[in-house]
């Protein structure tokens, strides 16, 4: 691969990450979806870049299913149930930013350190690209470990999947059936928290998952 | 059903000569575990037609054994299926081991079902048991086929979670449930450690085939590892002690035939098992090993011996009494392995060839056992041997080949218990003068404790048979016992002759064995069956020679002599007396024996030490309307030691840890994330 489109490629999984950590700079719930939205748009141009450079032609299809529901479906449902909800306007309590900010830096640090030695005889992009992608991946749990909302978890867990497709992309030879399926793993998993969302809304008048805990039976 | 006789298959057994170009067996073998399950779905479909489902399985059990015993000295056939996992698929293959395992199991599974085509018609709910008999066989068979781990593993948990099925079958009877819940966690730790072992096996290229074991076999430290993991995950199924509390229970909770598969070719699956590993694939043996196996050995075969003469129940004494005999199997194999790994191998070859020879008998002998308890419990409905006696009237078959059966295992010539016998203690006379001083004080040990283990199984089956078919009956069933019916008895009959035939002509067993013994160790006994007089001579005929025919045309001509003369000046008219009770004629049975005044003495001299017996004397009070008795306590120390620490330590880990069970989504999800990055953080460092 010559240089350039190696910088590209690298430069669209450097931006993946970077918005990650935009991510889990906002408080505020609308903000948040935008960045999720722009993280799936990056993610659907590092796609169709890959596809480009890979001569696949089927990763288009992969990038056009970023583009249209990470990108643009789900960020769009997500401010509709946020605004349904009326908790648009809330601050969300969280464990301490510059501290969660650390925290992502000490595993970007962790991801690279781990993956770049081991993945030694591999194509450079490649390598560039599953460390990125795990660091993106890291970076997603920590967003979902620490908020308290339900709303964005789900976009903690959305992120991750994200980083999850950078990294199967990156890998050639990666047959369409198996991103297909992981879309509609992911779809499916959206609806069905989502639904779940209203659900607890209704019996709780809220999305706090800690208000979950004191509902359930049993020891506390 | 002429040629169904179990007789037929060690006749077929070839010699080593005349084999030039054998048929590969591997695919009739494979096809016969294919009938086996698809009798097993069939007996789900048709309800009500066990016999036949029964008198299926008998047949292709039989072909198991003719499979067996046609390949035995046949080249090593290979088969592979496209099942299974992607990568590895089903590597079968059917070598010289393998065969000779595939004998026990053909014969046991041939002689269960016919016996059972007879005595399952008596089972309450025969929906619980039919089904995973024919599955229980296949899983056996699956697991000596087996040529990758995979395949090996899988065939024995199948073979514990069916066996398990059948134990929980009267699942409404006292105990049984325990018994059930031992024997799975017994069966759950067994399958774990040889699952770690087959890892360590593999290494970490994964080269799960034992092909590819076999190419690059552990060294040192792993090889170590291997050695113990294989035996604590064989010796566990096996019931090696102090692996072998869940065998009195498991096994006689079963259905009688079952126990009789459990008994008697079960354990000798897991013989195979840890052959398989021991002296296959992980290659020769170290002296400490072989230290290990014999001290375990001895121990086993005595303290099954003490047990088995302690208890009352007629199933858990055979159970014991398999304990014993698993005992003397790896008496053999230790030996083996000092020999080998010594460089000793005429004496390697002799041990392993008695340890091969008794794991057969044992088959034999412990089948007939339990076909006979079976027919006990169902004529006169108990299986306690203090409420029998007098059953040599009610039943004059099963008599007979009880008594044939107990002299077999109590290793009496002319039957073939005392053969292997004598031949393990021919390895352990023949030891050489061994430099580790391990092996210079265990074998003697071992020697000892074998002597010691014989006479307590003779007095063990003297009482057993003594107190339950002699004498007077004890209880009301026992006095109206009826025999059994024609097919069980049949299955006795044809066990019972076997154990003739193989005591009077070891030859066709140990002749047979011989590529076994030389696919492992290189070499071979010399051939027996060409000799004169069918004299079995291991070592050579200055040493010691053994000849069945002989013996028993001794004991036969000295018996009828004696007959004769008894009856040529003795009287001949026979008249029935009340038996001399010194002038006080007391009419109650309970003036025999009982099943423990006959143990006492022994318990007496080995109960404070072994079992921390205690007898106390149980007074009633003045005035109080009630008998007196002595009452006695006796204890397992496996349990004591090993087994109820273990539970309490685990009841309070699993309280300490319960807690977790309670926590938040977001804590999960935080230990989610802390495990995967602290993985990763050890994974970078590793590096």
């Amino acid at each position: 691969m010559t240089g350039i489109s190696f910088d590209i490629s690298h430069m669209l999984a450097g931006f993946l990450v970077l918005l990650s950590f935009l991510m889990l700079y906002q408080v505020r719930l609308p903000p948040l979806l935008n960045v999720l939205a722009a993280h799936a748009f990056a993610l659907s141009l590092s796609v169709a870049w890959q596809a480009h450079t890979q001569d696949a032609p089927h990763l288009y299809i992969t990038a056009a299913i970023a583009l249209l529901f990470k990108a643009i479906l789900v960020p769009w449902v997500l401010r509709r149930m946020v605004v349904r909800m009326g908790i648009h306007r809330e601050i969300e309590n969280v464990v301490g930013i510059g501290l969660t900010m650390l925290a992502a830096m000490a595993l970007v640090a962790l991801s690279l350190e781990f993956m770049l030695p081991l993945t030694a005889k591999a194509d450079p992009v490649v390598r560039e690209d599953i460390a990125l992608a795990l660091s993106v991946v890291l970076i997603g749990l920590l967003l979902m470990v620490t908020r308290r909302n339900a709303v964005s978890q789900v976009v903690g867990f959305m992120s991750l999947e994200n980083g999850i497709n950078l990294a199967a992309t990156g890998a050639r030879g990666m047959p369409l059936v198996v991103e297909i399926s992981v879309a509609f793993s992911v779809l499916i998993a959206f609806i069905v928290i989502g639904v779940f969302l209203f659900r607890i809304r209704e019996r709780f008048d809220s999305v706090d998952v800690g208000t979950l805990h004191m509902f359930r039976g049993g020891r506390q | 059903m002429g040629h169904c006789s179990p007789r037929a298959g060690p006749t077929d057994w070839p010699g080593a000569e005349d084999m030039g170009h054998q048929p590969e067996m591997i695919e009739p073998t494979a096809w016969c575990i294919a009938a086996l399950l698809a009798l097993s779905a069939l007996s789900v479909c048709l309800p009500r037609r066990h016999g036949a489902i029964y008198a299926a399985a008998t047949l292709v059990c039989l072909a198991l054994l003719w499979c067996g015993a046609t390949s035995l000295a046949a080249p090593v056939s290979g088969l592979k299926l496209p099942l299974g996992l992607p990568v590895t698929g089903v590597t079968l293959s059917l070598d010289p081991l393998a065969a000779a395992f595939l004998i026990p199991i053909g014969l046991g599974g041939a002689g269960a079902c016919l016996y059972a085509i007879g005595y399952g018609q008596h089972e309450a709910e025969p929906a619980r048991v039919v089904p995973f008999v024919p599955l229980f066989i296949a899983a056996m068979t699956l697991a000596v086929l087996a040529a990758d781990a995979f395949v090996f593993l899988f065939a024995w948990e199948l073979m514990s979670l069916a066996s398990w099925a059948l134990v929980l079958a009267r699942h409404r009877e006292d105990g049984n449930i325990h018994a059930a819940f031992v024997y799975l966690v017994m069966a759950v730790f067994s399958g774990l450690t040889l699952l770690l072992a087959f890892g360590l096996l593999a290494g970490t290229e994964g080269g799960f085939t034992f092909g590819a074991i076999r190419a690059a076999r552990p060294t040192g430290g792993t090889a170590a590892l291997v050695f113990v993991l294989a035996t604590i995950g064989a010796g566990a199924k096996a019931g090696l002690v102090p692996l072998h509390v869940w065998l009195p229970l498991a096994h006689p909770a079963a259905p009688s035939h079952v126990s009789a598969l459990m008994s008697g070719v079960m354990t000798k699956v897991a013989v195979y098992g840890f052959i398989r590993i021991v002296f296959d694939l992980a290659g020769p043996p170290v002296w400490w090993e072989a230290a290990i196996v014999l001290a375990l050995g001895g121990a086993t075969a005595a303290l099954g011996a003490l047990h088995a003469l302690m208890e009352r129940d007629l199933k858990r004494l055979l159970a014991y009494s398999t304990i014993e005999n698993i005992g003397i199997v790896f008496i053999g194999l230790g030996l083996a392995m000092a020999f080998q790994s010594n460089g000793f191998t005429p004496g390697a070859v002799l041990a392993l060839t008695a340890a091969l020879f008794h794991a057969l008998n044992h088959t034999v002998f412990k089948s007939l056992l339990f076909f006979g308890a079976g027919a006990v419990l169902h004529g006169a409905g108990t299986r306690d041997i203090g409420r029998l006696g007098g059953l040599i009237h009610r039943m004059p078959w099963t008599h007979a080949a009880m008594l044939t059966g107990c002299a077999a295992i109590s290793a009496l010539p002319p039957l073939n218990g005392f053969v292997s016998e004598w031949m393990t203690f021919q390895a352990i006379l023949l030891r050489p003068d061994l430099p580790q001083w391990g092996l210079k004080i265990m074998i003697p040990v071992d020697g000892a404790l074998l002597a010691l283990t014989a006479a307590l199984a003779a007095a063990c089956f003297v009482r057993m048979h003594g107190i339950a078919f002699l004498g007077r009956p004890r209880s009301e069933p026992a006095a109206t016992a009826h025999e059994t019916d024609a097919w069980s008895t049949a299955a006795m009959a044809l066990f019972a002759a076997l154990c003739l035939v193989l005591g009077l002509v070891p030859g066709i067993a140990v002749d047979g064995l011989a590529p076994v013994v030389s696919s492992l160790l290189g070499e071979r006994l010399p051939p027996q069956l060409g000799d004169k007089w069918l004299s079995l001579i291991p070592i050579s005929a200055s040493r010691s020679s053994y000849n069945g025919l002989l013996v028993f045309l001794f004991l036969a001509s000295s018996t009828m002599i004696v007959v004769a003369l008894a009856h040529r000046f003795g009287s001949s008219a026979t008249r029935r007396a009340p038996a001399w009770d010194c002038g006080f004629p007391d009419p109650r049975p309970e003036t025999q024996y009982t099943a423990e005044s006959f143990s006492q003495p022994i318990r007496r001299v080995f109960g404070a030490l072994v079992f921390r017996t205690r007898e106390t004397v149980d007074m009633p009070a003045p005035g109080e309307m009630r008998a007196g008795g002595i009452v006695r306590y006796s204890r397992d120390l496996a349990w004591d030691g090993i087994y109820t620490p273990i539970a309490t330590y685990v009841g309070i880990v699993s309280t300490r840890l319960n807690t977790i069970q309670f926590l938040t989504i977001r804590r999960y999800l935080t230990f989610v994330f802390l495990s995967l990055v602290a993985l990763l953080l050890a994974l970078a460092l590793w590096q």
